[in-house]
Formats: structure tokens, C-alpha cells, sequence
């Protein structure tokens, strides 16, 4: 008869026997070890947002719809400003009408049907302006969720839409916790902000960064320890987007407050 | 007829085989997992390429500067040093072949854009020069006093 | 015009790329599958649990159920912005997506239903095949004869040890069938609950809701359309009396038609006790524990959609029925208009769900409003508007009527057939 610490002891040093050469295997594996050594690649893109040097311009917006044929006059866009208003009673007034295509030129704003608010100066506790745009996410629940695998990650962090195989489900859309995705008008598929994916590819910034007359866009490649961008993002404090929803987005902002949604 | 409750069955295993055959001809053959994964990376790899070899339209300022040097000196010694040619005059695309000439933005609110005074403490734009766009010559055009690739030229000056 | 603006009014601070993208046809489409998945549940009761009093609507519903199925996946390619490329699904299915199954549970299921109806009417197929066999002379009757006998499979053995396999078969599909039709149903549920952008929809208990609901509305689907065919039945009857014209049929009296129905109607309300519960739960749950997002949701719940939810969904959809089902000596009409209401009360939840998710921002800052396109001046407000939801709600009705001419549902025994 066995006793049951016996039967503990002996049932633990099997357990761990088989376990440990399994371990062994998974950690020596070479065909693994070089296969997440190459995953990782030499090139993660990566953007910064300096919340306090954006004007709100929106020549990036305008560059971007360009740029990427996003029909001008479409009320969609790959990226945008966003102005936060917070008054002194606490209110806080956000807006970015028509996309801040055309920048933000009146003090009025823009609450959709319930009209044009206005704001007088001395009310203002503070007031700023936040560009948004598609956060590449390390776990992008849009791609997560698309039935067909017409969106998808490139190894360098860019997560792109295959025009040719999307079916137009609108899952990701609805899956995409920051809005950032809508359906192209004129291809009728999902569209999203690639980066400027085609520029990258020719060595150059996306092209909102470009625009951008004070640098408050910038990106950068996180796998470079001399990049610009990522010693900042290394060093200074930076914050993410609602990282409560697990999706770990890549890309940071300097002087984010609690206000931006 | 012993096995007659098969049948159905055996339509279902047809149906599948040929749902699989259908599949070999129609899905295109580098269609699988990639980098990120099944996941994150199940697609299409042409795709990537397809994304990565669309033309550029905004070239920078690199394209601009062999031709127009005169007014490359010109902004790079003033305020607007920082503002890219092509948010003014629109995409280079192929410029001088296609378009041959770029547009001319003269409208007031290119301008606004930047110089609408908004008040708001703590942001550049707070401190920035400003006005309000509604009794600021409302009827006028910015360069008519203005020289946009230097600011801080009077326009009268530029002209002589 | 970008998609969904025609429908979406915007209020307050709202995501510039945000639209109600999901509209009427995803309000349709857990709609439809609930009531595919409901009538299939009810049909099963009999044929599995020999709940004997179920006998004369299980067949009806299993009909019915195989007529419902092909307008599942209808709304959802009405939806879709390439409708041409649906096959994708099948062909390149990407599993850690909610949706890439549809296909292949969908498959699953269809071809259990079709399995288990050519098992119930295999006999029937043969005995008309014979039948036209003998009497064919008509290029109609050859062609009628033609479809019999490739409905048979080429089994025509209908001895009685044959038969008798025939009815364990359909035993056993439709033991088979049950957690097939919830999990079709139940993953419906899951392609809204496993969506964690969006602060109401997430919630584990969203695919137990569905089923629950959607077996409520296809046995209230059933109750009702038994009691419409039934009662045509009688009129035509009495017509072609009237008229000396064909043969009538000998109708069963309506104390038939009445028990058949109370007795389905105890079925709906213990669903319908069980939705209710869930639902409400979900509703206590988010309340009390109160995080972020339930400030705009409770504005959706309480104040802007407030009618919709309360009124029409709880009050007139639930509570009411309720009662009606509950109170003693009940009526066909009572039926009738019981069932009616259960009917509005889940299409009104399934709309709550949908359009109700999508009626304020990812930013929680504002809000979204959704008008309906009635009348259709593009495909576009065809497909994502009122006339679009009533084609895919009719569709069942016409396929109900083609499929029962080839499958009778009632008076089967003139065939010679079980």
C-alpha cells in the first residue's frame, strides 16, 4: 500500500521528470529560438505625438487625404485633431470638425446637433489639441477579428487592409476601440492609417509627419536603441491610449492628460 | 439498402470535398500565416507589396529646392521656415511634367489655420500671432499685406 | 457619401470615422438565426424528449425551421460591402474571429436539418415517387416523379426495419441538432459579446442571452404560423366545400389546435422567465459595479433609449405576453396576439443590442442617433433600410410555402407515410 505523501512525492518527481526535458526541448528548440529571432526583425514603426506642440493646423489631415486618395470631401479620414476645451466649472468641450481638415479657425465649437458652442476665453481652465491616428497596435483587435484575414500585421508593426480580399463585414471597424477605421468610399473595404506605409518602404516619414510645420508628429523604429523617437520613448514619460483594453498601441504621447479620450 | 442512412452523409463528405478543391483554385497561393502569426498574420504577402509600391505624391522639400532656390532662401530665413512648400502649393506629384504647375493658395483660410487667435494658455497656439479672422480686414487678402514665405517682410518691400 | 452617414446623426463629441456601420441587417440577423435555432429546439423537444403533445408542431416546425435557414445568413450578406466576395469565409477562414465559423457551423447545421428532414419524409418521397411512377404521363408528372425520386437517394426500401432506422436517424440528428442550433445561436451572441471596443456589448452573458431569446421567438414563430396555416387550412377547406371543388381534407377540430398550442406556450414562457432573468442581471450587474462606461450607457439605457428598452422591449414585448400566457382559459387569440408581442419584445432586444452598442461614442463623450432609410432611392438604403429588413423577413414565408408542397406538413397520412 501506498501512502498518500508517498503517492504526492513520487507523482511530483514524475510530473517534473517528464516536464523538465519538455522544458528543455521548448527552450533548445533552434528552429523556434530562430524563428522568434527573426520575428522580431530589425524594424518595429513607432510613433510620437507631442500633444504640447500641436497647434491645430490640420495640414496633416489634408496631407494625409492626399496623399492616400481618401476622397477630400468625404467626412472619413485615416487621421485627425481632436481640441479638448475644459472650463473652469469643470465641462469638458471636445471637437474635430470635419476631421480638422481645414484646422481649428474659430473659438466656436462644434457639438454635431446640438450646435456650435461657444466658449468664452476667460471660462477656459485649459484648453489643447490632440492628433489621433491608427495607434498599430501589439495586439490589434482588428485583425484579431477580421473573418477572413483580408487585414493583418507585417513583421515591421504595421498593421495594413488587403483591398482585394476584404469583404466589408465591418468587424474590424467595430472592433477598433479608437474609431480609427471606416470603409473607404469609392473601394467600399475597410480602410485605416498604413503609416504612409508606401513612404516608409522608400525610406521617408509618413507624410503627416512631413506636414507637420512644429513637429509634433514623429516616427521612428523602436528596434533602433539610436532613434531619435525612441529614446524618447525610452527615457521621457510617455503614455498610450486607452491601454485598459489590453491592445498595446504603439504610439505615444507626451502631455497626455486624463481628459482625452 | 442496408446502409441507406449514410446517404446524407455521404453528400455532406462530397459537398466538403468539393468545397476543398474550389478552395485550391481560388485562394491565391501566397495566402497563409506570416510573420505576426496565424493571429496577426494571416493574409495575402503579395498584399504588403502591393501597399509598399504605391506612388508618393508629397515629395518634400528636397524636389523643390534645385528650381526654386530664391524662395527656398526666402521662407528658410523667416518664421515660416518650419512649413513644408507642398502645405502650401498642394503635392508635388511629378511637378514640372505632370502637373506643370502647382496651385497658388492665396485664400485667407490657409492662413487661419494657424494665425486665428485662439487664446488658449499653455499651447503653442496660444502664443502664436494671431487675429480674429472677423474684424482683421475680413474682406481682404492675407498677401495683399503679407509676404507668406517671410512674414516679417512687408509685402510692399517684396514687390519692389 | 461615405457609408452610414444617410443614417447616422451625430450628437456631442463623436470619433470623426464613426458610424452606425452595423444597422437593420445586423438587428436581422441574430433575428433570423434565433428563430431557425428556436423552431429547430422545438421540433427536437418531440422528437428527442417524446414530448408527445409537441407531435403535430414538430414536424410543422421542422419544416419551418429548414425554411428560416437560408435567410440567416441573408441579412448578413445584404450587409456586407462586398457581397460578391462571401465565400472568403469558407475559403480563407480566419478562427480567432467571432464570424469565420458562421460558415461552417451554419453548413453544420443546415445539412443536420436537411438530413433530418429527408429521414422523416423519405418514405413520403417514395411512396409519391411510385405513385407519379405509375400515373406519369405528363411532362409535369415526369418532373415532379424526377425531383421524388432524386429526393430519395435512390433508397427505396421502405420496409419496416428500414423505416425504423429512418426513425432512430432522426432521433439522433436530432439530438445532434440541439447544441448545434445554441451554438450557432449562442456564437451569434458571442460576435457582439466578444467585441471589447464596444462598453455594451462586452459582456460573457450575451451569447446566453441570445439563446434564450431566440429559442422564446422561433417557438413564438412556430405558435404563431401553426395557427395561421391551420386556419387558413379551414378556410380553404370550407371554400372548396362550398364550392364542390377537389377533395377536402378532413380538418381536425380547433380543441386540437387550441391544446397544441397551450401546451407549446408553457415551453415559451419557461424561455421566456430565463431571458428576462439574464437580462436584467446584466442590467443590475453594470449598475452596481458601474465602471467607466456606465455613464453613457446608462444615458443610452435610461434616457435616450429609454422607450425602446423599457416600454417597448420589457413592458409590451415581455411583461405583457407574460400575463397573457399566464392568465387561465387561454384563447387562440390571446395566443396569437401573445405571440405577437413576444415577437416584437426580441426583435426590439435584438435591436437594443445592435443599434443600441453603436448609440454612443468610443469616446464616451457623445452620442449617435440611427434613422432608418424607408423608402429605398439607392441600393444601398434597400439593403440597410426597412424594405431590405421586410424582404428578409417574407423570405422565409415563400421558401415555407415551396418546401411544403415537396414535404407536407400536415395530413401526411394520405401519403401512406409516417
Amino acid at each position: 500500500m501506498i501512502s498518500r505523501r508517498q503517492f504526492c512525492r513520487k507523482a511530483l518527481l514524475i510530473a517534473g521528470g517528464v516536464a523538465l526535458p519538455l522544458a528543455a526541448l521548448e527552450l533548445f528548440d533552434p528552429k523556434r529560438l530562430r524563428a522568434e529571432k527573426s520575428s522580431k526583425g530589425d524594424r518595429r514603426w513607432v510613433f510620437l505625438v507631442d500633444t504640447h506642440k500641436c497647434v491645430g493646423c490640420g495640414f496633416c489631415v489634408k496631407a494625409c487625404k492626399i496623399e492616400n486618395d481618401v476622397p477630400y470631401d468625404a467626412k472619413v479620414s485615416r487621421t485627425w485633431v481632436e481640441r479638448y476645451v475644459i472650463k473652469k466649472n469643470g465641462e469638458t468641450l471636445i471637437d474635430s470638425p470635419n476631421a480638422a481638415r481645414d484646422g481649428f479657425t474659430t473659438t466656436r465649437i462644434d457639438q454635431n446637433l446640438a450646435g456650435m458652442l461657444d466658449v468664452r476665453d476667460e471660462e477656459i481652465a485649459k484648453a489643447f489639441f490632440v492628433p489621433k491616428l491608427c495607434n498599430q497596435c501589439d495586439h490589434p483587435p482588428c485583425v484579431q477579428v477580421c473573418p477572413v484575414g483580408a487585414t493583418y500585421q507585417t513583421a515591421d508593426g504595421v498593421v495594413l487592409v488587403d483591398r482585394k480580399w476584404c469583404i466589408g463585414c465591418g468587424y474590424c471597424i467595430m472592433g477598433c476601440p479608437y474609431g480609427v477605421r471606416f470603409f473607404h468610399p469609392l473601394y467600399h473595404v475597410a480602410e485605416k492609417c498604413t503609416f504612409c506605409y508606401h513612404r516608409l518602404a522608400k525610406g521617408m516619414n509618413s507624410v503627416c509627419v512631413d506636414a507637420c510645420p512644429f513637429g509634433a508628429r514623429r516616427i521612428g523604429n523602436l528596434r533602433d536603441p539610436e532613434d531619435p523617437v525612441t529614446k524618447i520613448i525610452t527615457t521621457e514619460r510617455v503614455n498610450v491610449l486607452k491601454e485598459q483594453y489590453g491592445t498595446n498601441p504603439q504610439v505615444f504621447y507626451l502631455g497626455l492628460t486624463m481628459e482625452v479620450k | 439498402m442496408k446502409n441507406h442512412v449514410w446517404r446524407p452523409l455521404y453528400i455532406a463528405i462530397t459537398l466538403v470535398l468539393i468545397g476543398v478543391v474550389v478552395r485550391f483554385f481560388i485562394v491565391p497561393a501566397d495566402f497563409g500565416v506570416h510573420e505576426r502569426g496565424y493571429m496577426y498574420g494571416w493574409h495575402r504577402k503579395s498584399n504588403e507589396l502591393e501597399w509598399a509600391s504605391l506612388p508618393v505624391k508629397y515629395r518634400t522639400e528636397k524636389v523643390c529646392i534645385d528650381c526654386h532656390r530664391d524662395k527656398y532662401a526666402d521662407i528658410k530665413d523667416s518664421p515660416h521656415a518650419n512649413i513644408s512648400c507642398e502645405n502650401c502649393h498642394g503635392p508635388n506629384y511629378d511637378h514640372p511634367k505632370n502637373p506643370k504647375a502647382l496651385e497658388i493658395n492665396r485664400s485667407r483660410s490657409l492662413c487661419l489655420r494657424c494665425h486665428a487667435k485662439l487664446l488658449y494658455k499653455g499651447t503653442l497656439r496660444g502664443s502664436m500671432k494671431g487675429v480674429n479672422p472677423e474684424s482683421h480686414y475680413p474682406q481682404a487678402e492675407c498677401m495683399m499685406c503679407h509676404y507668406p514665405h517671410n512674414p516679417k517682410r512687408p509685402m510692399q518691400e517684396v514687390k519692389q | 457619401m461615405v457609408h452610414g452617414e444617410i443614417w447616422t446623426l451625430k450628437e456631442l463629441f463623436v470619433y470623426p470615422n464613426e458610424y452606425i456601420y452595423w444597422s437593420i441587417q445586423i438587428v436581422m440577423y441574430p433575428f433570423m438565426t434565433g428563430l431557425v435555432a428556436g423552431a429547430f429546439v422545438l421540433s427536437s423537444l418531440y422528437h428527442v424528449f417524446g414530448v408527445k403533445q409537441l407531435k403535430e408542431i414538430a414536424r410543422f416546425s421542422l419544416v419551418f425551421s429548414l425554411a428560416l435557414l437560408p435567410c440567416a445568413p441573408l441579412p448578413l450578406l445584404l450587409h456586407l460591402q462586398q457581397p460578391l466576395r462571401n465565400h472568403h469565409v469558407l475559403m480563407t477562414s480566419h478562427f480567432t474571429s467571432a464570424i469565420a465559423a458562421f460558415g461552417i457551423v451554419f453548413m453544420t447545421y443546415g445539412m443536420i436539418v436537411a438530413s433530418e428532414l429527408w429521414f422523416v419524409y423519405r418514405g413520403h418521397f417514395v411512396a409519391r415517387a411510385l405513385a407519379l411512377k405509375q400515373k406519369g404521363s405528363g411532362s409535369a408528372d415526369r418532373l415532379a416523379c424526377g425531383l421524388y425520386t432524386l429526393l430519395t437517394l435512390g433508397a427505396w426500401d421502405v420496409g419496416d426495419a428500414a423505416l425504423h432506422s429512418d426513425e432512430k436517424a432522426v432521433k439522433f440528428l436530432a439530438a445532434a441538432g440541439i447544441p448545434v442550433a445554441c451554438f450557432l445561436h449562442g456564437y451569434a451572441g458571442f460576435i457582439f459579446g466578444s467585441v471589447k471596443a464596444n462598453a455594451l456589448w462586452m459582456t460573457p452573458l450575451m451569447p446566453v442571452i441570445f439563446i434564450c431569446s431566440a429559442i422564446v421567438s422561433g417557438i413564438a414563430l412556430c405558435i404563431l404560423s401553426f395557427i395561421v396555416v391551420s386556419r387558413l387550412r379551414i378556410i380553404i377547406n370550407n371554400w372548396k366545400i362550398k364550392n364542390k371543388f377537389g377533395t377536402p381534407a378532413v380538418v381536425e377540430m380547433k380543441d386540437a389546435e387550441l391544446t397544441i398550442v397551450t401546451q407549446t406556450s408553457r415551453y415559451l414562457l419557461i424561455f421566456l422567465v430565463l431571458a428576462i432573468t439574464l437580462e436584467l442581471l446584466d442590467l443590475i450587474f453594470r449598475g452596481y459595479t458601474a465602471v467607466k462606461s456606465w455613464e453613457i450607457i446608462r444615458r443610452v439605457i435610461y434616457e435616450r433609449d429609454f422607450v425602446k428598452i423599457f416600454i417597448l422591449q420589457y413592458g409590451l414585448g415581455n411583461l405583457l405576453p407574460f400575463i397573457l400566457f399566464l392568465l387561465p382559459r387561454l384563447t387562440i387569440r390571446r395566443a396569437v396576439a401573445g405571440t405577437l408581442l413576444v415577437l416584437l419584445g426580441v426583435f426590439m432586444m435584438r435591436w437594443n443590442v445592435v443599434i443600441g452598442g453603436q448609440a454612443f461614442s468610443a469616446s464616451f463623450a457623445g452620442f449617435m442617433e440611427y434613422h432608418i432609410p424607408i423608402i429605398p432611392v439607392s441600393m444601398e438604403t434597400f439593403r440597410e433600410g426597412l424594405f431590405g429588413a421586410l424582404f428578409v423577413a417574407g423570405m422565409p414565408y415563400v421558401l415555407f410555402l415551396l418546401f411544403s408542397r415537396i414535404m407536407p406538413v400536415f395530413d401526411l397520412k394520405k401519403f401512406g407515410s409516417s
